[in-house]
């Protein structure tokens, strides 16, 4: 089994997040790896896990699919001292400011070539917000779409994959044939700390860069282009008050006031 | 006049209020068409009838349950091919973002998500960063695929009849790949849909698993309930109520958060509310830098009293 798991280098959280000329600025804050993308590397952990590990030289291996600026080497480290095996980190200047459509073209493009038998995903990046990359990815690919996954399992001998699906709209069980596409949802698991052995190893993994002419596509032109962008005013600082016996009927007040009652 | 498309938006069989928030942006641009997927038989296209919706185009395939995201996908990229709309407008939720996202694929077309209002001229508006930045963008190339975020402009919802075509597709093999061997529902309450209610009191930590004084301040607002991750982790209240990042992103007139710290990834799911008031003991917790109104206090002692007082003010 070879899965390639697909992560995302993105501003910290908790960074104050500006834009210039159009684009999230990336360059002036502090870039961590996708916390939604750590549940996407454990879940795969655990697949091969299951299945007999993934020594080097073995059936198993799990792959980490980047694209991003250089320094994304920050975050796909932290998936390799996870347990992962290696990575491809795809970089080039003219993918600056993609979007999802080229995004997943160029994740779609390294991942057919690649030999893989699945494809993991976090189900959002906290910066774009977009949830569409992996249902992309599956649709260029002509691969089957398991997303939104709160549980994985995959059959070798079967050559197949079943998840629940859960999301507002209930809850499903899928099945489909590999090869598939699946993105796993925050509660599937509790993402392992990097071991002090696995921090040390994965200094030593390869991370294979590439640039778009090495990936085999073409920089295209944007699907959707930014008019204007503008701060919106803050929220006008509000009324505090303590309770002190009171407290329920001055929010009660304040409800009529605003004509919610 | 140009012709748009939206995807006609059902909670189980029922049409939902979304629908016709998508004709009402819509018809800003052009005549209004509604696709409805439906089941051999499901009389959906019926209760599509309120809002600016000109025609009704209905596909009925059992691949829609058996298929999911893929086989609407495909559906619609037929129907975009023959028919050519200016746009296409979906909610915004996780399977219509899944769609619309294999739809941009698929018709080669730009895709926005997460829109707040489109303008007659296909401008979406978002707002990112926890809404503290507005962006105007437009799609460039082929059919503007648009999601739009349930309640986010006031609906039309006067009644229309729509004229209602059916059209006969045949599912690309393609797209059943992943089959769905079994569907559960969510259990609905008595109380408003989350993502469309007017207004939303969520529940913490700071409930202590008791959630009968947030339930209770609710129903006397005719409010929805939420919670907090913490909340819903515990079990006290069910998953598909989570607020947040990776719950439901909630923006309505009102949104009351009872015992919630306010950590980043909840104001992800409820910072754009249009009033937020706030219950928390504690003076320093973060949720107060949002809050409208905020009260520190011990929310079983306000929470009732809050109650008691709507409850007569209504009388
Ligand atoms: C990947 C990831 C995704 C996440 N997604 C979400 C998400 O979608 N939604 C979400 O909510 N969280 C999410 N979280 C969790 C989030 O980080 C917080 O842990 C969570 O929101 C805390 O919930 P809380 O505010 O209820 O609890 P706490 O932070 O423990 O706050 C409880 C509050 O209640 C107050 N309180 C206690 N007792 C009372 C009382 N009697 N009366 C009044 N006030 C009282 C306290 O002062 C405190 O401020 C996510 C975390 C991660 C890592
Ligand atoms: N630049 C990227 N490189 C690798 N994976 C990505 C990238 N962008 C998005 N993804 C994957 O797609 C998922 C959904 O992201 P998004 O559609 O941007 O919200 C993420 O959790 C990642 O697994």
């Amino acid at each position: 089994m070879r899965i390639a798991v697909c992560v995302k280098q993105v501003p910290d959280s908790w960074a104050e997040k500006k834009m210039v000329n159009g684009l999230l600025d990336r360059e002036g804050v502090d870039a961590v790896l996708n916390d939604l993308d750590e549940y996407a590397v454990e879940e795969a952990l655990r697949i091969v896990e299951a299945h007999g590990g993934n020594e080097e030289g073995g059936a198993n291996s799990v792959t980490i699919v980047s694209m991003g600026p250089e320094r994304a080497t920050e975050a796909i480290r932290k998936a390799l001292s996870m347990g992962a095996n290696d990575a491809i980190l795809v970089s080039d200047a003219a993918l600056a400011g993609s979007d999802a459509l080229a995004t997943s073209k160029v994740l779609a493009e390294v991942i057919k070539n690649g030999g893989f038998d699945l494809v993991i995903c976090g189900t959002e990046s906290t910066d774009a917000r977009m949830s569409v990359v992996p249902a992309m990815l599956a649709q260029r690919l002509g691969w089957a779409q398991l997303t939104f996954a709160s549980m994985v399992s995959v059959d070798p001998a079967a050559n197949t994959v079943s998840i629940t699906r859960t999301t507002e709209a209930g809850v499903d069980a899928i099945n489909a044939k590999l090869p598939a596409v699946v993105s796993v949802v925050e509660k599937i698991n509790e993402p392992r700390y990097p071991s002090f052995k696995g921090i040390m190893s994965a200094k030593k993994k390869t991370i294979d860069s590439r640039d778009l002419a090495a990936v085999g596509v073409s920089a295209e032109s944007a699907w959707s282009l930014v008019a204007d962008f503008a701060p919106r005013p803050p929220r006008a600082a509000g009324v505090k008050v303590t309770d002190e016996g009171n407290g329920g009927n001055d929010l009660v007040k304040f409800l009529a006031e605003k004509k919610f009652i | 006049m140009s012709q748009i498309f939206i995807l006609a938006d059902f909670a189980g069989d029922k049409c939902t209020k979304t629908t016709a928030e998508l004709a009402t942006v819509a018809s800003r641009n052009g005549s209004v068409t509604a696709i409805v997927l439906a089941a051999p038989g499901a009389a959906l296209a019926a209760s599509v009838n309120h809002g600016p919706i000109a025609n009704v185009l209905v596909v009925e395939s059992a691949d829609f349950a058996t298929f999911g995201v893929a086989a609407a996908a495909d559906a619609i990229a037929q129907i975009i091919a023959q028919k050519s709309p200016s746009a296409l407008l979906i909610a915004s939720h996780a399977y219509g973002k899944e769609v619309a996202g294999r739809v941009a694929v698929a018709t080669d077309s730009g895709i926005i998500t997460d829109a707040v209002d489109v303008a007659a001229d296909l401008t979406a508006t978002q707002l990112v960063f926890g809404g503290s930045t507005t962006v105007h963008s437009k799609v460039s190339k082929g059919v503007a695929i648009i999601t739009v975020r349930p309640n986010s402009v006031e609906a039309d919802l006067s009644d229309s009849s729509p004229a209602v075509e059916n059209l006969a597709l045949t599912i690309s093999d393609s797209a059943k790949l992943a089959t769905t061997t079994s569907s559960t529902p969510p259990v609905k309450g008595g109380r408003p849909e989350l993502t469309e209610a007017q207004v939303v009191v969520s529940g913490g930590r700071g409930t202590n698993g008791d959630f009968a004084a947030v339930e209770g301040f609710a129903d006397s607002l005719g409010a929805a309930v939420g919670a907090s991750r913490a909340a819903t982790d515990a079990g006290w209240y069910p998953h598909s109520h989570q607020v947040g990042q990776t719950g439901k992103t909630v923006s309505p007139q009102l949104y009351v958060a009872c015992g919630i710290s306010g950590a980043i990834q909840h104001r992800a799911g409820m910072q754009t509310s249009k009033t937020i008031a706030v219950v928390n003991k504690d003076p320093e917790a973060p949720i107060f830098d949002l809050a409208d109104f905020g009260v520190v206090g011990d929310l079983f002692a306000v929470l009732p009293q809050a109650t008691q007082g709507v409850t007569a003010q209504k009388s």
